[in-house]
């Protein structure tokens, strides 16, 4: 899939001899792979935002006239907002501007009933964190760290500025992706059996309201998907030339490409969104969980992180957006080693489409990782384990080119006795 | 200032605290690493411009984000990346909201059935310091008491004595007020607090109210307490550096140690010991008066304590149940026999004790501040680093490689100190009299409110921000407390610039 000219002079150099061939493949420059990988970045996030814009328009539908169809056309847009989203968490870790601004529009898992009505079953049990069940959108007044919030109008400032995190706890999501899954579907209410969350259109319907407040939710949704756009443009401006995110790459080097790859592929993805839940066997620990589409999200991930290794990004519509890539100079340097990252990040891809398959065909994703569904288990393991194969060869390559920085920053150990002891 | 010295020294003897007395020497360093941390740990006298390494309190496992309310809850920033996922499985489980047995996730039920917290960072707020609760909010806390009696026995007496108990436990609320439990029960109580205005004139003639707290509990839900009870309320302290703090050399720690005041300074500093299951006297770091040895005892501690989850290591599944209170020993617990002896199973306090090991500290900001440097020189002027040492090098031999050999500056001895009436609890908890806390650690203490929104500091939160906090020090630290009253109003800032940049 990865076609590469420098793969092909693999074949025709004896191993070892790596460092003499830069004279003769020309070696991209650390400033053209990066502005291919800004390139990139910028393209993903203006593509995220256009799914944005799209669903915000559905959204703008389904509250002009309520029903079935509007509801599906707006879970579809959803749906199709999240790919490209997706794809760009290879640039979250890399980039402390990223890294900071992420928590806005892709925060989980969210103890949902701070937003909205919730089933009898989510639990009453409170404790430190009382707005646990807070329902803002039943509630016009609500008490945050003692003081009394005034939520009687429903806008983008309550959610961003009040709501969000409200007293210290992360589970306090109120803003972005999945908020908005949350009140488009409701909550998944099926354990680990098939079946997503169930959401009525009516839920929305101010004659003929379902659940109460559906005048405060459609202003919730209708907030939430202002945030998204306006988060999104954000950061795509950072992405543009003179942006912040572009200019600040300049001193943070191409080490940003691999820490992102890594801590995305290893920590994150394999980590904190696979493993727990495969230890836990818990339907909540599962990454989009109201809709059902974790898969999607884990697979477009993997894609994410290929693209910025081979500078190469498909658009949303259609058109390809490349350069002088990470791969590129890998290759000049150790070709063999550029194939196998490259054969490695494919193997994880492929490992995903595996598990997008079966969710879209046998059973999803919160039904893979039940207790003593061992197949199901098996599948989810061994989409960890190719993630965790590519950050192997990721690693080699920090190593092959001597980028100490990348996992550990700031090299100023006592061990380096000329930081020290000069 | 020294009421106690000789019960100080009686249980310095009895405790096997000769080892105390000797000069320590670390044995992870050759002679000449040994010279070399020495040099680069003495203190400075040079505040005319930042020391080298200033700026990265935790060495290479210092984090350089961007300073937001996430602030604290980084990795260190020496993590592989296969350690990355660790820690960040760990943080899934230290968010994670634990639910009364039975339940369909067998794997996350057992809370309870008393709690103060369905899960870690309900308390540990974004990983930096709780509080108390703020006015109109009683039930929005990160705090508990914790409770105790005298010895009533001489076998309560002979096993304090012994180190087998560190204190004896309310007869009936047990170790600590929980004030939630499950459905079907009643929670024990709630911890009610009255604040009384102490005002303080300061060398120029400025008023500084501090507020002094006094604790009871209000609605006991299993009958009266013993009227002997003692209270000692805790805030949940700030989660950054831990691993670095337990990797600290223990003879660096023990060099400091001065339990009698045999040089005369005022300051005594004393080390907590504590005798773990196989009878081997530890190093007490954790908790405010450094009664938990390591992360992972602290972090057990806190899952049967707080949370009434049961690990390998603290196996109690119906947590801080007291044989009084029935109602709480009938209730089903979590544990299944399929997935492991206790409700959170293996891996999950391996988890949570290397997330809690792992998270970073921020670089410091305006190292070079001129204010910031005079601050600096004011704090060590006025004996400040008696007590809050200023840097170490870590052990080579820590468990985790990010923790080994790292010039750090946590600004902590790590030892008990007498901190006068105004602090005192009152209530004696192992080596630690009533009047007695572990230094607490200064790094991140600038950060307080970019991360939790508030600056309450000290043990209970009382103290409103920085100025407040220093005035509360008393006992041993008397002394230092004068010279602060005693600076002009831009001494005075210039001090709390330092501390505000740490």
């Amino acid at each position: 899939m990865l076609k590469r000219f420098a793969g092909g002079l693999a074949l025709t150099l004896p191993l070892g001899l790596g460092a003499m061939t830069s004279g003769l493949a020309a070696e991209p420059t650390p400033e053209a792979i990066l502005a291919t990988y800004a390139d990139i970045a910028l393209a993903g996030y203006e593509d995220a935002l256009t799914g944005a814009e799209a669903l915000d328009a559905a959204v703008d539908a389904l509250l002009a006239a309520p029903g079935e169809a509007t509801l599906r056309a707006a879970q579809d847009a959803w749906r199709a907002s999240r790919p490209n989203y997706q794809q760009t968490e290879a640039f979250r870790f890399g980039n402390p501007i990223v890294d900071d601004w992420e928590g806005r529009v892709n925060a989980w898992p969210l103890d949902e009933g701070l937003i909205d009505y919730v089933d009898a079953s989510y639990g009453t049990e409170s404790d430190e964190n009382g707005l646990y069940t807070a329902n803002v959108i039943a509630n016009p007044k609500i008490m945050i760290d003692g003081a009394e919030v005034d939520a009687s109008t429903v806008t983008p400032q309550l959610l961003s500025g009040k709501l969000q995190e409200a007293g210290g706890i992360e589970g306090n999501v109120a803003t972005g992706y999945h908020a908005i899954e949350f009140l488009l579907w409701g909550q998944d209410l099926h354990g680990t059996g098939p079946g997503a969350g169930e959401r009525k259109a009516s839920d929305f319907d101010t004659v003929n309201c379902t659940n109460g407040n559906c005048d405060r939710r459609g202003d919730y949704l209708k907030a939430a998907t202002t945030l998204l756009v306006s988060d999104l443009k954000e950061m795509a401006g950072n992405w543009q030339v003179g942006g912040a995110a572009r200019t600040a790459l300049a001193a943070q080097g191409i080490g940003t490409i691999l820490t992102g790859m890594g801590s995305l592929s290893y920590g994150e993805v394999a980590g904190q969104r696979m493993k727990v839940g495969l230890l836990l066997h818990d339907p909540e620990e599962e990454h989009d969980c109201f809709s059902d589409s974790t898969h999607v999200s884990h697979l477009n991930d993997a894609i994410g992180i290929r693209n910025v290794y081979a500078g190469r990004y498909v658009r949303l519509d259609g058109s390809v957006v490349e350069g002088p890539s990470l791969s590129d100079l890998v290759a000049t340097r150790d070709a063999a080693l550029d194939g196998e990252v490259q054969a490695l990040l494919d193997e994880a891809v492929a490992r995903m489409e595996i598990l997008a398959k079966r969710a879209e065909t046998i059973e999803k994703y919160d039904q893979m990782i039940g207790e003593g569904n061992i197949e199901g288990n098996a599948v989810v393991q061994s989409a960890i384990d190719g993630l965790i194969a590519q950050t192997r060869g990721i690693e080699r390559v920090v190593a092959l080119l001597k980028l100490d920085n990348v996992t550990v920053e700031g090299s100023d150990s006592l061990d380096n006795p000329d930081a020290v002891f000069q | 200032m020294h009421r106690r010295l000789t019960a100080i020294l009686v249980i310095a003897l009895v405790g096997g605290m000769a080892l105390a007395a000797e000069t320590p020497v670390r044995d992870d360093l050759n002679a000449e690493d040994l010279a070399r941390v020495r040099s680069v740990t003495a203190p400075t006298d040079d505040f005319s411009k930042p020391e080298k390494f200033e700026q990265l309190p935790a060495g290479a496992a210092t984090t350089k984000k961007i300073v937001s309310r996430d602030a604290f809850s980084f990795s260190s920033a020496n993590l592989t990346f296969e350690e990355q996922s660790e820690f960040n499985l760990g943080n899934a489980l230290f968010r994670k909201l634990w639910v009364s047995a039975p339940s369909s996730t067998q794997a996350s039920d057992g809370l309870g059935p008393l709690f103060n917290a369905r899960g870690c960072q309900n308390c540990h707020l974004k990983d930096g310091r709780g509080h108390p609760p703020m006015t109109g909010d009683e039930q929005g806390v990160s705090m508990f008491l914790r409770l105790s009696v005298p010895p009533g026995d001489d076998a309560e007496r002979a096993a304090l004595q012994n180190r087998d108990v560190a204190l004896i436990e309310e007869p009936t609320y047990g170790g600590q007020l929980q004030n939630f439990a499950v459905a079907q029960l009643k929670a024990e109580g709630r911890m009610a607090i009255d604040y009384t205005d102490v005002p303080v004139t300061l060398g120029d003639g400025t008023v500084v109210n501090l507020r002094a707290p006094s604790y009871s509990v209000a609605d006991l839900g299993y009958g009266p307490m013993a009227s002997d009870v003692m209270l000692s309320p805790r805030v949940a302290p700030q989660m950054i550096g831990l691993g670095l703090l337990e990797a600290i050399a223990p003879e660096d720690i023990l060099a400091r140690a001065d339990a009698g005041d045999r040089d005369g300074d005022g300051i005594s500093g004393k080390p907590s010991w504590i005798k773990d299951a196989t009878g081997a006297l530890k190093l007490g770091r954790f908790g405010w008066k450094a009664g938990a040895p390591s992360i992972r005892t602290q972090s057990a501690n806190a899952f049967a304590g707080d949370i009434g989850i049961s690990s390998p290591m603290v196996n109690h599944p119906h947590g801080d149940c007291t044989q009084a209170e029935e109602e709480c020993l009938k209730l089903p617990t979590g544990v299944q026999a399929s997935l492991g002896v206790s409700e959170a199973p293996d891996p999950v306090l391996d988890l949570v004790t290397f997330y809690s090991r792992n998270l970073g500290v921020p670089q410091r900001r305006g190292v070079d501040d001129p204010k910031v440097l005079r601050g600096k020189s004011s704090f060590y002027g006025a004996g400040c680093i008696s007590c809050h040492t200023p840097k170490y090098v870590t052990s080579r031999l820590a468990e985790g490689h990010a923790q080994q050999f790292q010039l750090i500056w946590p600004y902590t001895d790590m030892l008990l100190h007498d901190m006068g009436e105004g602090l005192a609890d009152n209530r004696p908890e192992g080596d630690a009299d009533g009047y007695e806390w572990r230094t607490p650690p200064l790094w991140g203490i600038g950060l307080t409110e970019a991360v939790s929104g508030h600056t309450l500091f000290l043990h209970d939160g009382r103290a409103r921000n920085l100025t407040e906090a220093i005035l509360w020090h008393g006992g041993e630290a008397e002394k230092s407390r004068r010279v602060f009253i005693q600076m002009s109003k831009s001494e005075r800032d210039d001090l709390v610039a330092f501390l505000e940049s740490l």
